[in-house]
Order: C-alpha cells, then sequence, then structure tokens
C-alpha cells in the first residue's frame, strides 16, 4: 500500500490512513451478509471514495464459508487487493484463518459469540455483540440472523467514520423504499454504532472522509451492464441456459426488457427470452433467429462454450449473426466453477470443427459491457457471422465502480439486408443476380435475404460447408475454396467495425504489457508501482480479435513485452506468437491461474523480476 | 397449359432440385405429398419455412418448395434452429423434416422440448428404422431382434415416436404410411392447420438398408400390419359445407382447426376419440404390442396456446422488420437507469 500516513492530533496511538484499505467480511453463504457487504459499498461510494467490491464465493447454495472483500482507495484502485488490513469475522469454521490473514497493524472485529484464541498482538482486536444486537432489536426470530450482520455496518461506521446518512441511503435503495425493513435495519446499524461508540477505543489507523471522486460513475456488475447494452442494442431474442457465473445475464434481460422496451411498441413485444434445455438448444435457437434477421444473443461460460462449438461452426460456414457472451470461470465440472479465468481465449478464437476463426471482444469493465452489449450487435449483423465476447466472473458478477454507461453514439448497424424493394433494383444496381453467398462489393461479405420476404426469389435454403454462390448444393472443390478465401477476406474486413486496442503510457517506454479484460485495473496500478521503481511501462489494453496493425506495431516498437492474463498456457500470449512469429522472443509470458482476479503487486513483483534478471 | 390453384400458382411453382434419394425410397413418397398439400390449400411458398437436421430426411426438403425458405442445419437440432427462426416472422408456415436417428437418437431431447414448448411447425419424422447415409445402422426405433447386413442383430427395446410426442405434451399427433400417399396428404394438410407442434410420425422404407419383409419399417409390413384408426379426412375452409352432404351424422367427429378448416374423422372397426391422450396412449401401446401399425390422426388439442401467443408478440408484423425506433430505448431512458446502477 502507498497510502499516505499523517497524525492523528490529540492523543491517538496510531497514525490515521485515510481512504486506502482493503476490509474483508467472512461470513456463511446464504446469511444475508451480501445486503451489509453492498450497503458498505455502497455508502463509501456515496461518500465520493472509490469503491470496489469482490466476493469470493463456494459454489453452494447453503452454509459454507463465503468472503466479501471491499478496497477503498482514494488512488481510483479497484483491482483486488493481497493484504486485508480490515477483517470481520462473523464465521465461526474460519475464524482462526481470518485472524491470521489480517495485515500487521491492521484491526480484527468478530462477533463475540464466536470462540477464539486471539494469539496476535500486532493487530487492534474488536468484539462485536450482533447476536444481542439483533436479539434487542425488532426483528422477528427468523430475521434475528440477516440482521445480525447489520450489526457489523453500524460498528463499522463508527470506528471508520461513514457517514450514517449514506449509509440510509444505502439501505434505502436496497429494501426500494420500504419503510419496513428500512426502520429494522437502520434501528440495528444505529444501536451498533452508539454501543461502538460507548464501548470501544480505536486502536487501528484505517478511517475514511469524504471524497469527490465519484462523479459521472455507477456502481455496477459486468453481466447486468451487458443485458442492459444488449437491451441498447435492440436484442430481440436470447435463448440460454443456467451455469455460473453467466446466469445474471440472461436473468437481468428479463428484468430490465419489458420496462425498457414494452412502451415502444404498441401492438405487442418486440423481443424473446427463451431457457432452453440445454446449451446446444441455446445457440441452436440463437443461430435459427440471427439467421431470421433477429438480434439474437446467448450467454454462457466455458462448459456451455464448448457444448456450443459445432453450433458456432454452423453458424460462421452459413454465415449467420449471433452475439455469444463468455463469462469466463475457471472449469470443468465441480471444484472451482465459482472461481475467475480467462482460460476460454484459445478455445472460442478456433471455436467449431475445420478452419474457424471468430470475431471476439474483450470488455475490461461494467461499462464496456454496456457498450460491447450494443456494439457487438452491429457487428454480427454487418459481418454476418458470430461475435464472441469474453468477460469472466470478476468483471461479470462482482459489484464494480464504473463510468457511466454512454448512450450508443451511432444508429444501429442492420448490415447488407434485402428486403423485396431491394431485390427488385439489385440487378439493374449491381449487373448481377442476387446471390447468397456471392461476393458483389469484394469485401467479403454478401447480401443476404431475410425469412418473410415475399419476393419470388428472395427464399434459399441455407446449409454449412457445400453452397455455390447462389446457396445451390454444391461439392464442387473449386467452389470451396473460393467460398473458403472469402470467409478469410471478410474476417480481415471485420477490422473496420471492431474496437482497437486502447494504449495507456507515454508511448515511449521501451517495455510493454498487454492484457485484456478484468486485468486491467491491477495492470494500471501495476503501472504505477513499477514508475515508482524507475520502470516505465506501456500499456497495451487488447479490444478485440482479429487482431489491429496497431498491436503488431507495439510489439514491434517495444524490446521487451510481457503479456498477462489468468490462465496457466498463456494463451494470449501463444496467439499473439502465432500472429507475430517475429516478435516471438521479445514476448513473456506472465500468466496467473490461482481462481482470483489478478493483483498489482504479484503483476509488479513479477516483471520486477523479469526486468532485474 | 398447367392447372393453376387459386393463388394463381402451378405445382411447378412447389418443387424443389431433382431428388438424389434412391429410387423407391418412402422419403420422396412424402415429398411428393407435401408438395401435394401445398398446392391443393393454396399455400405461396414464400409463406412456408423448411427445417432439416442431418440424413436421408433432412436432405428432403432441398427436393420441395424451392421457392421457400429453409435451414439444413445439425444432427438432433433442427427443433431449437426452428424455435429461433419462428420468431423472426412468426407468421410463416413452418415444416421441418426429421428422420428417426435424427429424431429418437440424437435429438430426442430437443424433441421433447420442442414438445412441451407447442412451437407452431408440422414436424415429419421420416422413419425407418435405419440410418442410410451412414450405411445401415440402428436407429433407436428399430425393433428388438432386427438383424441387418452389417450390424447384426438389435438388442434394444424401440422408441415410439408416437407415444414419446404424447408422453411430452404434443398437440398433434399423427401416424402414417408412406405407402399410403392420399392419408400421409391429407395429414399433412391437417398439420399445416395446426396451430402448436403437429408430429407426423410417417413409416418410409428404407429400400437399401431396411426392407426385408419381417422388418417392421418395410413396405410389405407396413401394407399387412396397417389399421387404420379411422377414415381420415381433411377438409379446407372453404370447402366446409360439403361436410354435411358426405358424411352420415353418427359415425363421424368433427374437429375444427386453429384456421377454420375441419378434419372429419369417420368411423371404422373401433371407437376411437383422439382428443383424449391417456386413451390414445394405451389404444398405441396396445396396437404395439399387437405388432399393429396403427395409422391415422392419434391426438389433437386445438386449445393449448402456441409457443408463439405466449411471448405476446405483435400479431400483424414480424419481429424482422420491426426498426431501431421501436427497440433502442431513449437517451433519457439511459439516464434513469444510470442512476439506479448504484
Amino acid at each position: 500500500m502507498s497510502g499516505v500516513q499523517e497524525k492523528v492530533k490529540g492523543n491517538g496511538a496510531a497514525e490515521k490512513v485515510v481512504n486506502d484499505f482493503s476490509m474483508t467480511v467472512a461470513t456463511i453463504n446464504g446469511s444475508g451478509s451480501q445486503t451489509s457487504n453492498l450497503t458498505l459499498q455502497r455508502a463509501f461510494f456515496r461518500m465520493g471514495i472509490p469503491v470496489s467490491g469482490k466476493n469470493l464465493f463456494p459454489s453452494n447454495i447453503q452454509g459454507l464459508p463465503t468472503w466479501y472483500t471491499i478496497r477503498v482507495s482514494k488512488h481510483g484502485y479497484t483491482a483486488r487487493s493481497e493484504t486485508h488490513e480490515i477483517v470481520v469475522a462473523m464465521n465461526p469454521s474460519t475464524i482462526a484463518k481470518d485472524l491470521a490473514d489480517v495485515a500487521p497493524g491492521g484491526a480484527f472485529y468478530y462477533a463475540d459469540h464466536i470462540r477464539v484464541d486471539i494469539n496476535r498482538d500486532d493487530i487492534s482486536v474488536y468484539q462485536i455483540p450482533a447476536k444481542k444486537l439483533a436479539r434487542e432489536s425488532d426483528a422477528s426470530p427468523q430475521l434475528r440472523d440477516y440482521v445480525a450482520n447489520m450489526a457489523y455496518v453500524g460498528v463499522l461506521a463508527h470506528m471508520l467514520g461513514i457517514e450514517i446518512d449514506m449509509i440510509r441511503e444505502a439501505i434505502d435503495f436496497h429494501f426500494n423504499g420500504k419503510k419496513s425493513p428500512v426502520e429494522l435495519n437502520m434501528g440495528v446499524i444505529n444501536a451498533a454504532a452508539a454501543w461502538a461508540e460507548e464501548n470501544l477505543e480505536k486502536t487501528d489507523p484505517y478511517t475514511v472522509e469524504r471524497l469527490d471522486q465519484t462523479k459521472g460513475f455507477v456502481m455496477a456488475d459486468g453481466n447486468t451492464a451487458a443485458a442492459l447494452g444488449s437491451i441498447f442494442g435492440g436484442v430481440q431474442f436470447c435463448s440460454w441456459y443456467p451455469i455460473t457465473p453467466a446466469s445474471t445475464l440472461a436473468e437481468s434481460l428479463t428484468l430490465y426488457l419489458p420496462e425498457l422496451r414494452d412502451e415502444l411498441s404498441e401492438d405487442g413485444k418486440t423481443y424473446a427470452v427463451i431457457q432452453s434445455e440445454d446449451e446446444l438448444a441455446a445457440i441452436g435457437m440463437s443461430v435459427g433467429a440471427g439467421w431470421a434477421g433477429l438480434r439474437s444473443m446467448t450467454s454462457t461460460s466455458g462448459p456451455g462454450i464448448s457444448l456450443m462449438s459445432e453450433f458456432v461452426g454452423l453458424a460462421y460456414y452459413s454465415e449467420v449473426p449471433v452475439v455469444i457472451w463468455d463469462i469466463q470461470r475457471v472449469g470443468p465440472s465441480t471444484g472451482l466453477p465459482t472461481r475467475t479465468s480467462q482460460g476460454d481465449l484459445t478455445m472460442v478464437r478456433f471455436l467449431g470443427h475445420g478452419d474457424t476463426e471468430h470475431i471476439i471482444l474483450f470488455p475490461s469493465s461494467a461499462h464496456e459491457c454496456f457498450e460491447f452489449g450494443w456494439r457487438s450487435f452491429d457487428i454480427a449483423e454487418r459481418v454476418q457471422t458470430p461475435v464472441f465476447v469474453l468477460s469472466d466472473l470478476d468483471l461479470g458478477m462482482n459489484h464494480w465502480m464504473s463510468k457511466e454507461y454512454q448512450y450508443p453514439d451511432v444508429d444501429m448497424d442492420r448490415g447488407k439486408v434485402l428486403w423485396e424493394k431491394d431485390l427488385e433494383k439489385f440487378e439493374e444496381k449491381f449487373g448481377k443476380k442476387w446471390g447468397r453467398y456471392l461476393d458483389i462489393d469484394g469485401d467479403g461479405i454478401p447480401y443476404r435475404t431475410l425469412p418473410g420476404n415475399k419476393h419470388e426469389e428472395s427464399g434459399y435454403f441455407a446449409r454449412g460447408t457445400g453452397h455455390d454462390d447462389y446457396a445451390a448444393y454444391t461439392e464442387d472443390n473449386e467452389d470451396w475454396e473460393e467460398n473458403m478465401a472469402r470467409l478469410k477476406a471478410k474476417f480481415e474486413t471485420a477490422k473496420e467495425f471492431t474496437p482497437k486496442p486502447e494504449i495507456t503510457g507515454s508511448g515511449n517506454a521501451e517495455i510493454g504489457i498487454i492484457a485484456y479484460g478484468s486485468t486491467e485495473p491491477a495492470v494500471l496500478e501495476a503501472m504505477d508501482y513499477l514508475r515508482e521503481e524507475g520502470i516505465d511501462i506501456d500499456f497495451l489494453r487488447l479490444r478485440s480479435i482479429p487482431l489491429h496493425d496497431e498491436v503488431f506495431e507495439f510489439i514491434e516498437e517495444k524490446n521487451l513485452i510481457f503479456v498477462t492474463e489468468l490462465n496457466r498456457d498463456g494463451q494470449l500470449w501463444q496467439i499473439l506468437n502465432m500472429e507475430f512469429p517475429t516478435g516471438c522472443g521479445k514476448m513473456v509470458s506472465l500468466p496467473k491461474h490461482d481462481g482470483l482476479p489478478l493483483t498489482a503487486t504479484w503483476l509488479k513483483t513479477a516483471i520486477l523480476e523479469k526486468v532485474r534478471s | 397449359m398447367a392447372t393453376t390453384n387459386q393463388v394463381g400458382l402451378t405445382k411447378n411453382d412447389y418443387r424443389g432440385a431433382p431428388t438424389t434419394l434412391c429410387a423407391g425410397c418412402g422419403h420422396n413418397s412424402i415429398n411428393n405429398q407435401i408438395m401435394a398439400a401445398a398446392f391443393e390449400l393454396d399455400l405461396v411458398p414464400e409463406d412456408l419455412i423448411k427445417f432439416s437436421g442431418i440424413g436421408c430426411s433432412s436432405k428432403s426438403p432441398t427436393y420441395f418448395l424451392s421457392r421457400s425458405f429453409g435451414f439444413n442445419s445439425l444432427h438432433g437440432r433442427m427443433p431449437a434452429v426452428a424455435t429461433g427462426a419462428m420468431f423472426g416472422d412468426h407468421h410463416l408456415n413452418a415444416i421441418a423434416m426429421s428422420g428417426d436417428g435424427d429424431t429418437s437418437n440424437i435429438g430426442m431431447g430437443h424433441f421433447k422440448h420442442v414438445m412441451r414448448r407447442n412451437l407452431p411447425m408440422t414436424y415429419i419424422v421420416a422413419n425407418n428404422g435405419v440410418y442410410g447415409l451412414t450405411k445401415g445402422q440402428f436407429s433407436a426405433t428399430a425393433e428388438q431382434g432386427l438383424k441387418l447386413k452389417s450390424q447384426g442383430e438389435n438388442m434394444y427395446m424401440p422408441m415410439d415416436i408416437v407415444l414419446e410426442a404424447l408422453a411430452s405434451s404434443a398437440t398433434f399427433v399423427a401416424r402414417s404410411f408412406a405407402g399410403d400417399a392420399n392419408q400421409a396428404k391429407e395429414l399433412i394438410k391437417a398439420a399445416f392447420s395446426h396451430d402448436g407442434i403437429a408430429v407426423l410420425d410417417i413409416i418410409s422404407p428404407c429400400v437399401t438398408f431396411n426392407n426385408r419383409d419381417e422388418s417392421h419399417h418395410s413396405y410389405s409390413w407396413g401394407k399387412q400390419h396397417r389399421e387404420m384408426i379411422h377414415d381420415f379426412n381433411f377438409i379446407p375452409k372453404q370447402e366446409e359445407i360439403v361436410i354435411e352432404e358426405e358424411f352420415a351424422e353418427g359415425t363421424i367427429q368433427k374437429v375444427t382447426m386453429h384456421d377454420g378448416s375441419k378434419v372429419v374423422l369417420q368411423k371404422l372397426d373401433r371407437d376411437y376419440d383422439p382428443t383424449d391422450r391417456i386413451n390414445a396412449i394405451k389404444t398405441v401401446q396396445e396396437a404395439n404390442q399387437k405388432d399393429i401399425l396403427l395409422t391415422g390422426l392419434i391426438f389433437v388439442d386445438t386449445s393449448s396456446k402456441s409457443l408463439i401467443d405466449l411471448y405476446e408478440l405483435p400479431e400483424k408484423r414480424a419481429l424482422n422488420r420491426i426498426g431501431q425506433k421501436e427497440v433502442r430505448p431513449s437517451k433519457a431512458a439511459l439516464e434513469k437507469i444510470n442512476t439506479r446502477m448504484f
């Protein structure tokens, strides 16, 4: 931590650390602690302090340990921190480990009904009479365990200096302004704060003070943002199958579509969301809808992607626009499905049999999830091919501080679609009869007609591989080769429509780093630390595949390029080496694969080691 | 001059590419009945849409209705593609061609789910008990004990498409035989008029791999063992008046289809009510046990809502013609959303 410390006036024992710590709450999943954690996070946010929250949860409904980490940073750092300056222990089964995890000089709060041997003298220890406060509240016996979690909110409010009004705003928001739960929870919070004032003496340095750094920002998770972006992109069809960590994306569509879209159409709904029988059907329906001219999508995670591979190959060859969100996680099967990963890149890049390659977008923030939500449809329909959006559990499910969503700055691009009148004029305009797979414009992208077109020559029988320019069945070798060459050309054309990489830094550094997606905050933070060590680094954040020339130029310019990502084999590093063989010797893979979000301290150490050796 | 129907089209307008299926294949006969049914019902090819999976049967849509849109999709996955595509323009009349392997082996999951969703679509299973394109393996509808040249003897019990459909809440279930062209055609017409999933299990012999006399999917077995559950007649909407004249009261049961057309069932040997699902299951089970190939309209329910109805789409407009104005919410709506992201 590089927080600036200042002396506390008067007789305070510790030097005050303001707005710069990471706090972890250890609870049991299913106990309702999420409301308390979000309340704290929202209160910090309303105080204008940059904040982020991460939920480390088991694959379980109720009863297993879960940890929620809130990072407060006046520097605006939102990546995971490896240290826990404040730990709140509410779970008897993990309390020994939680106690050991407190950073030296930190604060340890625990529920006083838990027996624990306090074996450390380098930290401040505070008890919270959670059960007592819950008992004394107006809560019914069934609700007592839930409101017991509000006790630590109240205690922390007093001990850290969180404004109670901001906590009330958070509680108000959570309970939608409903008076009875708001008053019940505020009652416990206020009682706990009063109790802390009377009974606890603060001996640790961590506090918060109002800042002005959250204007123009929102708090959001990537999955909700993706769903909202898709809605503003005009999504008309989504079929999906439940899977962690992707389910909340499709569920958010179902939640927000009626509210945002029903009033736009007078005579009926303009969308359908279907929970399918499996991922094969999810992508199958989405491909069917995309082929029939709807803005169509599905969302899943790695195991679902593998089931979708045959359909994705079909969509690539039959040239069907469809958007596929992959919220990556560790896989397969049981074990770590609730932990984050960037392990699907290689699979997605080439998904399908035969020669396939796919457009992939990499959002790194909730607001970019929103943007790619709508933009992905434009790209898919323009290029007539599947478009993948690779998010992950950390980005998709955690509660991030993010820039406000920006309204689309361009009209929807529906691509080359011909209706009855267009077909009538086609031959006159282009000097040729229309053919479904005929490359009129020389960009590899043909014109398509949609079912329901009443023109006599509009219909065709779509299929995978064997078709000529006019969609007639053929096994002719030359037709096949020409078709493959056109698909390749189309993939090149796609670069005109896909987001270019974003480069951060002076631009003159000799060392570069390439990363994508949810690791961005850790990379930006590590760059600050490395600058303090005298190492200047430029950062290229990849935003899409196919790779633009800017990526190649970046690799050309630098003497040393680190590629960091959350998988074992350095999948992006492999792709970059494959596509830019001349840059091979210069690119160093820094993969991390522990199921957790990347940290700046790990990255800084890893880079320092390489640079100094 | 060729005869035209009421929409001014000739039979030629319903044709497809020349068939590449084996001479004598039952599927060719089904294809012919599909074209004839569409012609006789005065359907416009652009108002029809075709779907198929993979297999000999799934190649068939190439050989009929060239002017219609269609999608030759993946093995067993046709129901999924059709479900999505029908939301593009829900006014289209969908016809799906599948086979016993495509449906009862690799695609059974999707088959059952498309039943319970009641997608408005005619779902024909050209059922011959054998894989053709991969050269003669058993499918799940092959009877136990069936011997095939390169496969030996089938050890497993057969799957019955009709029973599976009935158990999955299908709203129109029929069985026919490719050797009975007229019945197949009339059932196809009724299926076209049904607003929901209409399953037609048509025993369609494979002359190359599974047409020995003792095989349950052969022409000769079908001819010897078939029993019509009733005499089936389809009366298009405009010809309604004929009913009263041609059929004697008391021996017929009428079912009015969604579009106003009628199905008229004339009693033969047995009393049979095709609106009774439980009895339908029992009757088919008993017939199977006695080696009877029961054909006709086995079950129909015209009251259940179709999948499309459940989604409350605009009645007169197709979703794929709706533009930005109606699908992109306003800037003000986004501002409101931003205030709620907290």
